[in-house]
Formats: C-alpha cells, structure tokens, sequence
C-alpha cells in the first residue's frame, strides 16, 4: 500500500487492539483461575441445571417466536391494505425498546392490577418466553416479509401460470425462499436469548435463572467469584459456538437490511390470513396501547427524573462516540478486523464485567470509574450493530470508488474528508443514533458495573419497579420507550439525512 | 386466435389500447420503444394484468377475467424462468404437474422434451450451474411438455450472445412448426427476426397496432416506424 494509506491501517490496527485487550481483560482473570485450579472446573449440578434452562428457555423461545413469524409473514408479504404501513411500522418499535420497558410491558399487562392479571404466572419461564417472543418475533417477521417480496417477481407468475396451489406454492416458491433465513434467524435468536441479561434478571428467580444472570449473582450477591468464574467459562464456550453458528451474516441481515424490496403481484387476501394479520397487530400492539395509556397520566417531571435522564444521555453520548470511533476503523479493515468486532458477543457483558471486576477490585475509582467502564461496556455492545451497519457501507465504497481515488491520487485524510464521509454520512449518522438509543435504555451495564450513586434512566425505572411505585415506573418507562423508539425510528427513517 | 376486443388497460398514468386479431399459428413479433406497452401485452394475455375495459378471447373462449393458470398459455421471461432450488428435469416437470405426481407416460413426455432441446445430459444440473442459453432451454421443454396453443416470449434470448441468440431464434421456430403453436415473440432486435416472423405487431404511444406482414413492417415508411428502426 502506499505510504499515504497508512493513518487509516494504524487506526484499524489501534482499535482491533483495544477491543481484544477489552474482551482479555474479561477473560485473563478466568484463565488465571483455571490455571490455578490445574484446569478442573467446578462444574457441578447447580451449573449444569442453569445451562439446561438457559438452553431451555432460548429453545423454546426461538421455536414459538418463528412458528408464530412464519404464517403471519405469509398472510403480511405481498398484500396490500390499508393500514399495512402503519403495521409495519409497528413492527419495527420492539426491537428498539430496552429490554426493561419491555418486562414492564408485560407486568403492567400480567402483574397483579393488569388487565390480564391471573391469567399466566408472569415470574419464571413463561414471563422470561413471552418478553423474548415479543423482542423477536417482529424481528423475524420483518425478515420474512423481506425476503418473501424479494422473490422474483417471474417466479411468482410462473407459479400463477402453472396453477400452482397454495400447498405447491409454499413447497416450490415460499420455502426455498425462506429456508436460509429461518435457519439464519433462528441462530441469532437462539444466541440474543441464550445471553439475555435484563429480561431473566427481573423476570426469572432461583428456578429459573440463565448463565449470564447466574454470573452476576455469584459476583455480586454470593460474592462467589470461583464460581462465578466457571459459569463465565462456560458462558463464554455456548456463545463462540452460537456467534460462529449464527455467522457474521445472520448479523448484518438481521439489522442492515433494509433495502427495498421488489413487490410483486398482490396476492388476494383470505380470511386467515386478516385472522393471523389482526392476532400479530394486537399481540405486539396491544402491550404499547397500554403503556400509552397508562403511562400518560403518569409521568412525573420529577428533578430526579432529569438528573437520570442527563446521566443517561451524557454516558450514551460518550459510549457512542467511542462504538462508533472503533466501528468505523474496524469496518474499513479486513475479514479479521471485521470479525473483532464480534467480541462483544463472544464475550458477553457479563463476562466482561466479572473479568474487569476482579482486575479492579483495589481501585479506588468511585462513581467516575464505574461510569467509564459502564460507558465502555455499552460500547463494546453496541458494536456489533454498528459493524452490522457500517461494514456493507464501507464494502460497496470500496468497490465503487477506491479505483477511482487511487487513480486521481486522492488518499489519507483527504479521501475520508471528501469521499467516505460524504458516502458514508448516512450509515455513520444510523449507527450512531441506533448505539445511542442502545445506551440509553440499557440496563445491563450499569447493574454489572455500576455504583451506589450511579442512577440512569433504565436504573431509575428498575429501582421504581422494584419499589412498588408502579405509577411512577410506568411512567418513567413511557418517557424512556418515546426516547428510544424516537431515536429508533429516526435511524430507519428512509429521508434520514437524504 | 387472440383476439383483443376494443381492449383497454390501464395503470396510473399508462394507458394501452389494443383492437386486433393474432391469427392461427402465426409466428409474431412484437416491436415497439422502450416502456410503449410490449411486455403489457403479453402479461394481459397471460393474464397477469387485467383489462379495465373491453374483452380478450383466445381460442375462441373469452378470458378477459380468467386466473393465469386457466389460460392455454405459456410464457417465457427474459430470466428467472426456472425455480432455482429444484434441477433441469424437475423444472420441466412442473409443466405437467405442480404437485410433482408423475406417471410412466409423464416422464416419457419430459424425457423427449428435453431431448427435443437438447439438454438430455443436463437433467440434473441445477439452475446455478446452467448457462444463460441452457436456462432458456429449460424454459422451453416445459413449454413443450404442457402443450398450450400459445407462446409468449418476453424478449427471452436478450442477453445471449448474437451467434446463440439466432441458434435460439431457429429453436423456438422450429417449435412453432411442429407444435403447431400460435407464438408472440417481444424483442429489441428486429433485423434478427426479419425472416424468422411471418407478422409484426407495433407498439406505439399506448397503441397496439394490428399485426402485419413482416415484409408489409419493414417497408413502411411512416416516421414513427423509421424513427423505431433508425432509417
């Protein structure tokens, strides 16, 4: 490469080195300790009771959210009614809430004064099922409807042409369409249930507890690091599997893709399919219309709400500066730079946090020290999205101009003031609103890594859920669910910055 | 043969209009600019578009509201003719039966066919690992094997290379012949269909014009024709 390239290679190289001492740091501690143990682990009944039911839960939540995605994926693709955009935009609100709006979606609905109350017993595997269902089944669904309408349209009439049946159209068009994507979304699923944090946490109890909670009770509650340890280790062993299953391209698919699809013939609409169309809109509607609804008359402007919110915004800024300085250094680097930012999920945050805890046990840090590493925490996890976002970015840039560049002699900082920012202004502009939004309502971070003084918005909601001062936490809930949605919603907006 | 009767259809701000009669076992090309209506009108008669007014028969029944797998009709698109997961055989099978259930005489009926256009050795490649030209054949066989009296080809051997693209043009006019076939062939390459299309129809502005003979098209001297052709 010439001389001039070589800012750009040193910063990829500075930040795969930061990232990898992050996840080390995480992870020395525990090879320490395996070391020291002469490489036998305290895998007793207790932790393999807790990979049974992380396992459990994840299965069982994947097959119901995909079961549930396929026909309503069916009746949505390639029909055309009114209210359909609106729908789809519906849709797409879950993945942008914080998880613990999410939990409190689902009390405020199940909980003791719901509407729903006696119903399901909230606490425990069917609670833990339901909030992942309600994250990912419109997940999978706006997947599956993407790649129903980007059948090619010639197929769809030779199928019309050669009369085929719904049976023969599901057998010969439908499903080898779908099959890569369900086997796709079905990996990544499994993988972001088998290492939710939040949801187990204030849903789940002894019974009914995953690794990655199970890790920071023994932390922070039993004060039990050995075990704590060995629970990371195998943590750490079910997600490299899961993350080289899921494959980067599950990934990418899963939030990158949002091109347009082509829309083929309007397929009529039968009764079941209006049935499956009105049950998906009022199973994920239903929970927001009340959160509205009860979250309105609510929200108190209290000085404490204002103090969490500016804690919130002033660290989501910090962590999505830093997600974004290393994803676009990452993204413009090789298949191994690429894959570095993968770490986060490898490693997952409780991990991370275990590992970084042990390291720091003897610093004196106070609320200034907590809060950075809760800022680099919710870095390294809102990395994968933004590679998600940035790394096709940078592919098609560099297939469409680096010639032309390199003809003309344009290079180092001159070719990313004049060529990649204005290219990459939109994609950069999305990471950075959807890592900011991931900050802003995470909950995990700060209950790893936090301290006593150390309030967030999402903390704050915990603590008034946890106090039983559910006007209040339903409340904060709706301020927090507008923010996030808000700033979600921006990030997909087609006009973003057009 | 196909007849279009008054026939008007129209989609936001495009409008054709067609009043013609393609005769029995004509060999037809259909020649007009870009965007004036030519693939239009073949997916009307394939009934993938329907008319807003007027009627369309074909073979003496009336169709202009008929599903696309009720027609006695099979049409061939520039690419994406053949369902990319099953093989060359399989494909070709689909003609006789969307379910797959075959009998003895079924599979007789596919094997001629492809040996008809040559991809006996092929049968069980699939789509991927076929050529533009072979893909095309595909398409062809399964025409074949569901034996309808009409052929519509929407500018099918457009990205093949000129030497392929005749050997294609001298196939499906063989076809014809044998089958019998009343055929419409939409293309951008006129003097390639010069002497292969006993009719022409034009279309222009939103007007499908009545068919006429090949030699009639070519020595027509009227500024929208000359304008098509570059003369």
């Amino acid at each position: 490469m010439p001389s001039a390239a070589r800012p750009a290679a040193i910063a990829t190289r500075l930040a795969a080195a930061v990232v990898i001492a992050a996840a080390l740091a995480g992870l020395v501690p525990l090879v320490t300790f395996a070391v020291q143990k002469g490489g036998r682990i305290g895998l007793d009944a207790y932790v393999w009771r807790i990979l049974g039911f992380t396992l459990w839960q994840a299965g069982l939540s994947t097959v119901i959210s995909i079961m549930l995605a396929l026909p309503a994926a069916l009746a949505l693709a390639g029909t055309r009614f009114r209210g359909r955009a609106v729908l789809m935009s519906l849709l797409a609100v879950p993945q942008s809430l914080p998880a613990i709006v999410v939990v409190l979606l689902l009390v405020d609905l199940f909980g003791a004064r719901g509407i729903l109350a006696g119903t399901i017993s909230l606490y425990g595997l069917a609670g833990i099922v339901m909030a992942h269902v309600y994250f990912n089944l419109p997940l999978a669904l706006r997947l599956f409807v993407q790649v129903l309408e980007a059948v090619a349209p010639e197929n769809r009439r030779l199928a019309a042409q050669l009369g085929f049946a719904p049976r023969a159209l599901w057998r010969h068009v439908d499903w080898p369409a779908l099959r890569p994507a369900v086997a796709r979304i079905a990996a990544l699923i499994f993988l972001l249930c088998a290492a939710s944090f939040v949801v187990v946490l204030t849903l789940g109890g002894p019974a009914a507890t995953t690794l990655e909670v199970a890790i920071y009770q023994s932390l922070r509650i039993d004060f039990d690091v050995a075990r704590a340890l060995s629970l990371s280790l195998l943590q750490v062993a079910l997600c490299a599997v899961l993350v080289v299953a899921s494959g980067n391209t599950a990934w990418i698919e899963a939030t990158a893709s949002r091109r347009r699809a082509s829309v083929s013939e309007q397929r009529p609409v039968g009764k079941a399919a209006i049935a499956t169309i009105i049950a998906t809109a009022i199973v994920i509607g239903l929970p927001l219309l009340m959160l509205v609804v009860d979250g309105l008359p609510n929200i108190s402007l209290t000085a404490g709400l204002f103090q969490a919110l500016a804690t919130s915004a002033a660290m989501a800024l910090a962590s999505t500066l830093l997600a974004l300085a290393m994803a676009t250094a990452l993204a413009r680097g090789g298949s191994f730079a690429n894959s570095i930012g993968l770490l986060g999920l490898i490693v997952p945050p409780a991990v991370l946090a275990t590992g970084w805890f042990v390291l720091l046990r003897r610093a004196e840090g106070g609320i200034a020290l907590s809060a950075s590493l809760v800022v680099a925490l919710n870095a390294l996890m809102a990395l994968p999205f933004a590679m998600a976002l940035l790394v096709p970015a940078f592919a098609t840039m560099a297939r469409q101009q680096d010639r032309l560049a390199t003809h003309l002699n344009v290079m180092g900082w001159n070719k990313f003031r004049l060529i990649d920012l204005p290219i990459l202004r939109k994609p950069l502009a999305q990471a950075g609103l959807l890592a900011f939004a991931l900050s802003l309502g995470d909950l995990t971070a700060v209950t790893l890594l936090g301290s006593q003084g150390l309030v967030t918005l999402p903390s704050l909601l915990h603590l008034q859920m946890g106090n039983y001062r559910s006007g209040n936490a339903i409340g904060t809930a709706l301020v927090l669910a507008l923010l996030c949605v808000g700033l979600g919603s921006l990030a997909n907006s087609r006009r973003l910055l057009r | 043969m196909i007849t279009f009767d008054n026939a008007r259809y129209v989609y936001d701000s495009f409008a054709l209009h067609a009043d013609l009669t393609v005769p029995r076992h004509c060999l037809c090309a259909v020649l007009g600019a870009s965007g004036s209506g030519k693939s239009t009108l073949l997916s009307l008669i394939a009934g993938f578009e329907t008319l807003a007014s007027g009627k369309l028969a074909i073979a003496g029944s009336e169709v202009t509201q008929a599903a696309p797998g009720s027609r006695p009709v099979s049409m061939i698109f520039q690419d994406h003719n053949a369902f990319a997961h099953l093989d060359c055989r399989t494909n070709v099978a689909l003609g006789i039966s969307p379910s797959l259930s075959l009998t003895g005489a079924d599979n007789t009926r596919i094997d001629t066919a492809l040996a008809r256009v040559g991809l006996t050795h092929l049968a069980k490649r699939k789509p991927g690992e076929m050529s533009g030209g072979e893909l095309q054949r595909v398409a062809l066989a399964r025409a074949l094997v569901r034996d309808k009296p009409v052929l519509l080809l929407d500018e099918p051997f457009a990205a093949l290379d000129p030497g392929l693209h005749r050997q294609m043009l001298a196939l499906v006019a063989e076809l014809h012949a044998e089958a019998k076939l009343t055929t419409l062939l939409v293309t951008h390459q006129p003097n390639e269909i010069r002497h292969v299309c006993d009719q022409v129809i034009f279309v222009e502005s939103g007007v499908v014009r009545k068919p006429v003979t090949s030699r009639t098209f070519f020595a027509d001297g009227s500024e929208p024709v000359r304008a098509y052709l570059g003369t």
